[in-house]
This record gives C-alpha cells, structure tokens and sequence, in this order.
C-alpha cells in the first residue's frame, strides 16, 4: 500500500477515466448489438438519403438532387450523431437503475460532474466513431456535393453543439431519479420533440408557427442550419457565428442548469428512497 | 481531509491519526426516517435509533424482514437522508459532508451489484477507479485480496453472470476492500448462500477484522454469524433497536427461570418471531 496522498483534481480524472473505461468494456461486451445497432442506423441514413434520389420523379419537377441528397444524408448523420449524445447522458440513472449498481455509483466519493463528465467523453468518442463508419460507408453509395464544403466550419458547430445536447440530456437524466418509470417516458417524447420540431430533413420555416417558436429553444436547430451553411454553401466562420452565438448560449445555459436540476434531484431521491428499495 | 483525496489506504490512516482515539467509528443519535407508501400510508422504517460502534469494533444487527436494517445502512452510506437525527462517521457528520465520509467506507449488500456482463476484474478496477484509484495500483492489490478470500484468479476474466452467488459475493467483499475503508457496511453478506461459501466469507470478514483495524456494522438474520463473528449484538424490530449489548449478555438479559438461552431463542423472546419466520 502506498503512503502517497492524491490531489483531488488527479482523484476526479482517475474516475472521470473509470466511467470511459467501463463504458468501453460494456460496448466490447455488448459487441454483436452494436454492430446491429450501427448497420440499423447506416441503413436508415441511406433510406433518408434515397428519398432526395427520388424526389424528381415522385414530385416531377427539376431540382437539384445531388443537393438535396447531400442535405438529407447531413440531416441523419447529425441527428444520429446528437440523438446518441442525448440518450447516453439521459439513460445514465436508468441505466445502472437496471444493473443495480446505482447506489454503489452514488455512494463513491467523486463528484457527480465527473461522473457526466465521463458519460459525455464516452458519448462523444462513440459519437464520433459511429459517423465516421456511418459516413464511409454511405460514401460509398451515393455521389455527394460538398465540392465548397468548409469542413471545419462544421465540426466547430457541431463541437459547440454537442455540449449543448450534453447538458440536454443531464437534465432528463434527472428524470428517472424522480420517477422511475415516467421519467423514462418523458425522454422519448423530448427525443421525439426534437426530432420532429429541429429542421433535421426540411427547413424549419415549413413548420406550423407555434412549432417554429418551439424549434429556436432546441440547439439542434442552429447545429443543423450551420453545418449545412458551412458544407453546402462552404460559409465561413464569421458567416456561421449566427448559428454559434445561440449554440455558445445554450449550452453556458444547459450544462449548469443540468447539474443544478441534477444535483436537486439526486437530494430529492435521497430524501424519498427513490433511488433504490430493494435488499 | 475535507480537500485531500488520498489513495484509500493512507486516507484511512489519516483518518485514524486525526481523530482522537476517544471517538467512535460510527455515532447515531435519534435518527428517524418514514417513507410513504401509496396514498397516505407511511412507513416508520428507522424509529429513533441511536447507538454507536467503537473503532475496530464490530456490531452486528439482527432483525427480521422489513425491520430497518437496509435503511439503516443506505442511511449511514449516504444513500438516503434521514428525518431527523444525526449520523456521525469518525466524528464527520455525514449529512452535511457526505463526500467527505464516502471516501472512509464502503459496503456489501446482499444482491451483488455489478455490471454483469463485464468480468470480475473490470468490474473491480471500474470500483476502484471511483475511490481514484488507478489500476497499476489496484492490480496487485486485487491479486493479493483474491488470493486470500480463496477465488481461483483464473475465473476473474469470465463475466459476472457466469459465477455463482457465492464467488459473486466474494468479488463484492474484494471491492469494498480495495478502497480501504475504516468503516464496513455488510448488509447480510452471507444470506443465500450454500454453508461452504457462506463459511468462506463468514472466514474472510473475521481476517479483515483481525487484520485490517477496520471497524463492522453486520446486518444479519444469521444468528451463529452474529454471535461468531460481533463484538456487540443489536436487535431491531419495526425500526427501533431493542437492546445492543455482547452476545452473552444479551442473552442473560432475556434469561428465564435461570435458564440462559442461545442468541436464537433471545432473538424470538424480543422480537416475537421465530428464525424462520424472521429469514422467510
Ligand atoms: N426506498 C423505500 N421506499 C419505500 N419504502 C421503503 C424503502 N426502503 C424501505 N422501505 C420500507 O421500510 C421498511 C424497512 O425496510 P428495510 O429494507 O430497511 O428492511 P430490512 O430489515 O432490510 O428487511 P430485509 O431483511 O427484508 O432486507 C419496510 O417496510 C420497507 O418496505
Ligand atoms: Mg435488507
């Protein structure tokens, strides 16, 4: 046994790299559904993206199809992109709910930002990993325009973004501690929310108004808008900092406002014996 | 303390320099906790308990179904807030520091908790990792642990559902103690278990009594386990805590007719229920 004592900030970034860690034993584990997972994802990507192949014929008029592909196949990368950052930050309580080891999680001595903190790491590396695959194996299929892509433009968007969609999912991870079951419920309906008000396969300006309203408090409307300026119409940085300054906003916003609710719910689970019964 | 994290080991002997030698590992006083239950029926699940375990001491708490005694740990673990009272970890009141008391205990509990399709030793190192523990410094210490609580080395790479309940408990006693804690929650550590491991285990937490200075709250149904392995002998029924004395004590003090009877018959004296019925 050794005498030396740790700093704290070295005993948060042992178990900041803990929770990556186990997150990447579990996804060795569970190997075959996340090979399933991803050919379900690819497959669903490329189905969006041949809506824009047919769309000269179903709707029959002239239109620029390699563009709209292009603007379909973004809108389903992104999205499973964010989706995933926000189902992983949200099913984290629910998650070890179900392995049992939340409260052997709960009662360790490390901070609960460094426990989201590694959930988000995870989240991104995976993230980053899936679209990788997901885009090499599209590319393949299909002819795309990005002859004026400005490539970083968009992951600097998309790098402001998943913070935002990080804090997103911290809040409705605070769910299932108030209610185990609801909580679980009421992430669905956000995910779909987001999904149906953001823009992700059509312009958000097509949306009935009160959907529109909806659709500027949902950072996956900027990210969208922005990375299809700076890979469609190559924008420039300055050119996209329309779509960063809200992006840049929502997430100083939601991160804190996530660990705080989060912080509420976990002394309000305490406090009620929600957090686990049995034994 | 408040700002140090040590690696476990040293944390607990800082600990155990600080304090006084006076003061006790654990100290409970008055504390209450109701959950509700559906519509307006509330459940006293902690009734005014209050009691205290001294430094390497070990206290044993026998009580039958529903009686409290997973409360009481979640209580003094962090995991639940109490109503009322005070809960005090080496003299650090764990309501209001609870980070701080985290780091000096740990706890096994009767389901064993773990990811289970990851292996033991992930499982192990992942624990480990939460009390900032890295695994160049856990792995020997695994190794040393394992060998010890007599768990073939070789199975530490199967995943966790493919051990029995026994080996599975042993692996949850290792991650308790690979974080060194000074203080031992074990919430009916044996229950379920076949007599071979149940020994094995019952063995084990007598060695780490023996050799780690370590201070036991033991929850039980298990009436020779209390009396073999406690110093003092509590018995709780619907949230109050009847009597907490040494095992032979207890027992004369619910002797009859100058007959001492055995911790089991105690046991039925003060709480009205038979073994059975108390373990069903
Ligand atoms: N989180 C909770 N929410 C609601 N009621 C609870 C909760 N935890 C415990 N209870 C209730 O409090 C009482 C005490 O339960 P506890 O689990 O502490 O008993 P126990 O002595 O550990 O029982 P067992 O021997 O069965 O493990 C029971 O009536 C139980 O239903
Ligand atoms: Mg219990």
């Amino acid at each position: 046994m050794q005498e030396r004592i740790k700093p704290r900030w070295l005993v948060e970034l042992v178990a900041t790299w803990g929770y990556v860690q186990r997150n990447y034993y579990l996804t060795k584990r569970y190997f075959m559904w996340e090979l399933v997972w991803l050919v379900y994802v690819t497959a669903n990507a490329m189905t969006i993206t041949f809506i824009g192949a047919g769309a000269q014929d179903v709707a029959g008029i002239q239109i620029n199809t390699g563009r709209y592909m292009t603007y379909l196949l973004i809108g389903a990368l992104i999205w499973s992109y964010l989706s995933m950052l926000f189902d992983v930050l949200s099913e984290t309580v629910s998650w070890e709910r179900w392995e049992g080891t939340i409260e052997y999680t709960f009662m360790s001595p490390t901070s609960r930002v460094t426990h989201l903190l590694g959930m988000g790491i995870y989240a991104v590396l995976y993230g980053i990993a899936q679209t990788a695959i997901m885009l090499g194996v599209i590319s393949l299929f299909f002819e795309l325009d990005l002859s004026h892509a400005n490539y970083l433009g968009a992951l600097v968007v998309l790098a402001i973004c998943s913070v935002s969609l990080l804090g997103f999912g911290i809040v409705a991870a605070v769910l299932p501690l108030l209610s185990p079951e609801k909580g679980q419920q009421v992430s669905y309906i956000v995910s779909a929310l987001l999904l149906l008000i953001s823009g992700i396969y059509y312009p958000v300006k097509v949306l009935p108004e009160w959907m529109q309203f909806m659709a500027q408090f949902s950072p996956v409307t900027y990210a969208l808008r922005g990375i299809r300026d700076a890979l469609l119409n190559g924008a420039s940085l300055r050119e996209l900092w329309g779509s960063i300054w809200p992006l840049m906003v929502m997430g100083a916003v939601f991160v804190p406002l996530g660990l705080g609710v989060f912080h509420l719910g976990e002394s309000y689970a305490k406090r009620t014996g929600k957090l686990k019964r049995s034994g | 303390m408040a700002h140090r994290l040590g690696e476990a080991g040293s944390e607990g002997a800082a600990v155990r320099q600080r304090e006084s030698s006076a003061m006790n590992a654990l100290e409970l006083r008055g504390v209450e906790k109701s959950f509700k239950k559906r519509r307006s029926e509330v459940v006293r699940a902690l009734d005014s308990v209050s009691f205290t375990v001294g430094r390497g001491e070990v206290v044993g708490i026998l009580g039958p179904n529903g009686s409290g005694k997973s409360t009481l740990v979640r209580v003094i673990s962090t995991l639940v807030v109490p109503d009322a009272g005070s809960v005090r970890v080496f003299g650090v009141d764990a309501i209001r520091h609870p980070k701080t008391v985290q780091r000096s205990m740990n706890r096994v509990s009767v389901e064993a908790s773990f990811f289970k399709k990851l292996s033991a030793m992930e499982n192990l190192l992942y624990g480990a990792k939460l009390y900032g523990v890295t695994t160049r410094e856990a792995k020997p210490r695994i190794k040393e642990i394992l060998d010890n609580i007599g768990f073939d080395r070789k199975r530490a790479s199967e995943p966790m559902e493919h051990l029995s309940r026994g080996m599975q408990q042993k692996i949850a006693l290792a991650r308790a103690l690979l974080t060194s804690p000074v203080l031992m929650l074990l919430d009916e550590p044996t229950t379920g278990l076949d007599p071979r491991s149940k020994r094995d285990v019952q063995a084990f937490i007598r060695r780490i009594k023996a050799a780690h200075d370590s201070s036991i709250l033991l929850c039980t149904h298990d009436m020779d386990e209390a009396e073999e392995l406690c110093d003092r002998v509590g018995i709780m029924v619907d949230g109050r805590i009847l009597a907490l004395e040494e095992p032979e004590k207890l027992k004369r003090r619910y002797a009859r007719d100058g007959h001492v009877p055995s911790l089991e018959e105690t046991f039925m004296a003060a709480t009205g229920y038979t073994v059975e019925e108390a373990s069903a």
